[in-house]
C-alpha cells in the first residue's frame, strides 16, 4: 500500500487519529454528497469543518463514526489500544441531544456502558465522573424533559465521554442553543479538550465558533463537499474571553469568512 | 406589586381546580337529569315495564336478580380478560416478529387486515360450529382485539428516533439490545394506546360471540342473559344486564388509561400536565 506524503510526516508527529483518503459518498438518489475528500487529523488535534448547508459535513462525520459506509475510498480511525475494551474509541455528539426520554440522566449516560455489558458497579463510577465533568452531578436522577437545552447537550456530552473515547465527533452540537449558553459550552468544551487530550472533529455553521475552538479550520466547498482552504488558528493557550474579543480573533474570523464566501456566491440567502 | 404577583399565580390554579370539578360534575348532572326525565315519562304516560321499564324498575331488577347477573358478569369479564390477554400478547408478539423479518410481515400482514375488516358478527357463527362455545367466544374477543395492538405496536417500533438508532449502532448494540433498550421503550406509548382500544374491543368481541351463540349455547355471560331475557320479554333484566356491560366497559377503559398514565407520567407528552 502506498501512503501519500502527508501520511508519513503526520505519523511522525504523534500519529494519526483519523484519516480519510479519496472518500466519496453518493446517496441512493444519485446525489453526490461528498468527495473526493481527504482528511488527516492527528492525535489530540481539534479540527473544525465549516461549510454551507448540505456540503456533506455531517456525512463526513457519519462516515468517520462508521454510521455510513463510503461509496469509494477508505476511512481509518486509530483509537488507541487501551480503549478497545469497550469495543470502540469514538464518541459522537449529535446536533440534537438525542437522549432517551424514558430514562433518567444517569441511565442515559450509562447507555454506552450498558451496551458494552460493563457491570453496573464499574459503570456507576464512570457515570459519576462523566457527569461531574459536565457539571450535572446533582441532576443524575432528572429526566431529559426537566432539563434546559444546554443541560441536555451536556448530558449528551457526558454520554460521549463516559467510554473515555480518544476521538470525539461533534455534529453542530451547540447550533440550537442561545448565544450565552453556547459561549459557556464552548469554554467548557475547550477545558475538557485541554484536560482530556481528545482528538476532536467539530462540525459547525458558525465561523466564530470554529475559530474560537479549533487549532485548524477546514472550509468545505458546496456540494459535493471537498476540503477547500485550511486555516490554522495559532493563538496562545488557554483561550478565553480575552481571545474572543482580540483583534487576532477577528482577523481569523475574517479569513475563514472570506474562504467560505465562494461557496455562497450566486445563492440566495434562502 | 407583591399582591399582584400572588394574585396572578393563584388565579390559574383556582380556575384549573374549578374546571376539573366541573368536568366531573357536568356528566353527573346530565345523568341525573336524564334518569329523572326517563322515570317521569314512564310514570306520566303509564308505560308498561315490558315496553320500557323506568330506571327505578331497572335498578330494582339489578338488585333482585343480582345472583344471576353477577354470575353472568363474572363469566363475561373472564372471557374478555382471556381475549384481551391473548390479543395483547398475540398483537405485540406478531409486531415484534414483523419487525425482525420483512418477509414475514409482507406474507402475513394482509391476512391480519382481512381478519380485521371482516365483521366479527359474521365470523362468530362459523367459529361456533368448529370450536367449543367457550373457546369460540374467547377467539372472537381475540380477533377484534389483536389488530389495534398489532398495528399500534408496529407503528411504535417504526417510530424510533433516527439519531438514537445511530447511537445504538455506533456503540455496537446487538439486535436484542436494540429491541429491549430502544425499540420497546419507544413503542411503549403506542402499545399502551393499542391496549386501551383492545380492552373495549375484547368486551365487544365477547358479547358478539355470546349473542351469536344465543340461547342455543350453554353459555351464561351477560350477552346471553340479554338474549334470553329478550325472548322472555323480561325487559328490565335486559336493561340491567346492559347497564352492567356498560359499567364493565368503563372500568376496563379506566383501568387501562390509569396503567398507561402511570407508565408514561415521567416522560411522555401524553401523560404530562399542561403546566410543564
Amino acid at each position: 500500500m502506498v501512503a501519500p506524503a502527508w501520511f508519513e510526516t503526520d505519523a511522525g508527529r504523534g500519529g494519526l487519529a483519523v484519516s480519510l483518503r479519496g472518500v466519496t459518498k453518493i446517496f441512493d438518489g444519485g446525489v453526490m454528497a461528498l468527495g473526493p475528500f481527504d482528511l488527516a487529523v492527528r492525535k489530540g488535534e481539534f479540527v473544525s469543518l465549516v461549510g454551507p448547508s448540505g456540503c456533506g459535513k455531517s456525512t463526513a462525520l457519519r462516515l468517520i463514526a462508521g454510521l455510513a459506509t463510503p461509496t469509494t475510498g477508505r476511512v481509518d480511525t486509530f483509537p488507541h489500544a487501551g480503549e478497545t475494551q469497550l469495543g470502540h474509541g469514538i464518541g459522537f455528539v449529535f446536533q440534537e441531544p438525542t437522549l432517551m426520554p424514558w430514562a433518567s440522566v444517569r441511565e442515559n449516560v450509562r447507555l454506552p456502558l450498558k451496551l458494552a455489558r460493563v457491570p453496573k458497579n464499574d459503570s456507576d463510577a464512570r457515570i459519576g465522573e462523566a457527569l461531574s465533568r459536565v457539571g450535572l452531578t446533582e441532576f443524575a436522577d432528572s429526566y431529559p424533559r426537566e432539563l434546559s437545552g444546554g443541560m441536555k447537550m451536556r448530558v449528551s456530552l457526558a454520554r460521549a465521554l463516559v467510554t473515555d473515547p480518544d476521538i470525539l465527533l461533534m455534529d453542530e452540537p451547540f447550533a440550537a442553543l442561545d448565544e450565552i449558553t453556547r459561549f459557556r459550552l464552548n469554554n467548557d468544551l475547550l477545558a475538557l479538550w485541554r484536560n482530556l487530550k481528545k482528538t476532536v472533529i467539530f462540525v459547525t455553521h458558525s465561523v466564530f465558533e470554529s475559530v474560537y475552538l479549533s487549532q485548524r479550520v477546514l472550509v468545505m466547498t458546496a456540494r459535493p463537499g471537498r476540503p477547500g482552504s485550511e486555516i490554522r488558528i495559532e493563538a496562545s493557550e488557554p483561550r478565553d474571553e480575552d481571545f474572543r474579543t482580540s483583534t487576532a480573533y477577528a482577523e481569523y474570523c475574517r479569513k475563514v469568512s472570506s474562504a467560505l464566501a465562494p461557496s455562497y456566491v450566486g445563492k440566495s440567502a434562502l | 406589586m407583591n399582591s399582584c404577583e400572588t394574585g396572578d399565580a393563584s388565579a390559574p390554579s383556582a380556575d384549573g381546580r374549578a374546571f376539573r370539578v366541573l368536568r366531573i360534575l357536568l356528566p353527573v348532572i346530565v345523568a341525573a337529569l336524564g334518569t329523572a326525565a326517563w322515570e317521569l315519562a314512564v310514570r306520566l304516560f303509564d308505560i308498561q315495564p315490558y315496553v320500557l321499564p323506568g330506571p327505578v324498575a331497572v335498578f330494582r331488577t339489578l338488585f333482585s336478580d343480582w345472583g344471576v347477573l353477577s354470575q353472568s358478569l363474572l363469566v363475561t369479564l373472564l372471557t374478555t380478560l382471556e381475549g384481551f390477554v391473548a390479543a395483547s400478547l398475540g398483537g405485540i408478539a406478531l409486531a415484534l416478529l414483523f419487525n425482525l423479518s420483512k418477509v414475514l410481515e409482507y406474507s402475513l400482514f394482509p391476512y391480519a387486515v382481512i381478519l380485521q375488516v371482516t365483521p366479527v358478527i359474521a365470523i362468530a357463527p362459523l367459529l361456533l360450529i368448529y370450536l367449543p362455545q367457550q373457546t369460540a367466544v374467547v377467539v372472537c374477543a381475540w380477533i377484534v382485539g389483536f389488530f389495534p395492538v398489532l398495528s399500534n405496536t408496529t407503528l411504535g417500533l417504526n417510530s424510533v428516533d433516527r439519531n438514537l438508532a445511530g447511537l445504538f449502532q455506533l456503540y455496537g448494540a446487538s439486535r436484542l439490545q436494540t429491541l429491549r433498550f430502544l425499540k420497546l421503550p419507544s413503542a411503549l406509548p403506542y402499545i399502551l394506546g393499542g391496549l386501551r382500544i383492545a380492552g373495549g374491543l375484547s368486551l365487544i368481541g365477547a358479547v358478539v360471540a355470546e349473542i351469536a351463540a344465543g340461547t342455543a349455547g350453554a353459555g351464561s355471560g351477560l350477552a346471553y342473559r340479554i338474549a334470553e331475557s329478550g325472548y322472555r320479554l323480561n325487559i328490565p333484566r335486559m336493561f340491567a344486564a346492559l347497564l352492567l356491560l356498560s359499567l364493565a366497559g368503563i372500568v376496563i377503559y379506566a383501568l387501562l388509561a390509569l396503567i398507561s398514565h402511570l407508565a408514561l407520567r415521567r416522560w411522555h407528552e401524553s401523560a404530562l400536565g399542561k403546566e410543564s
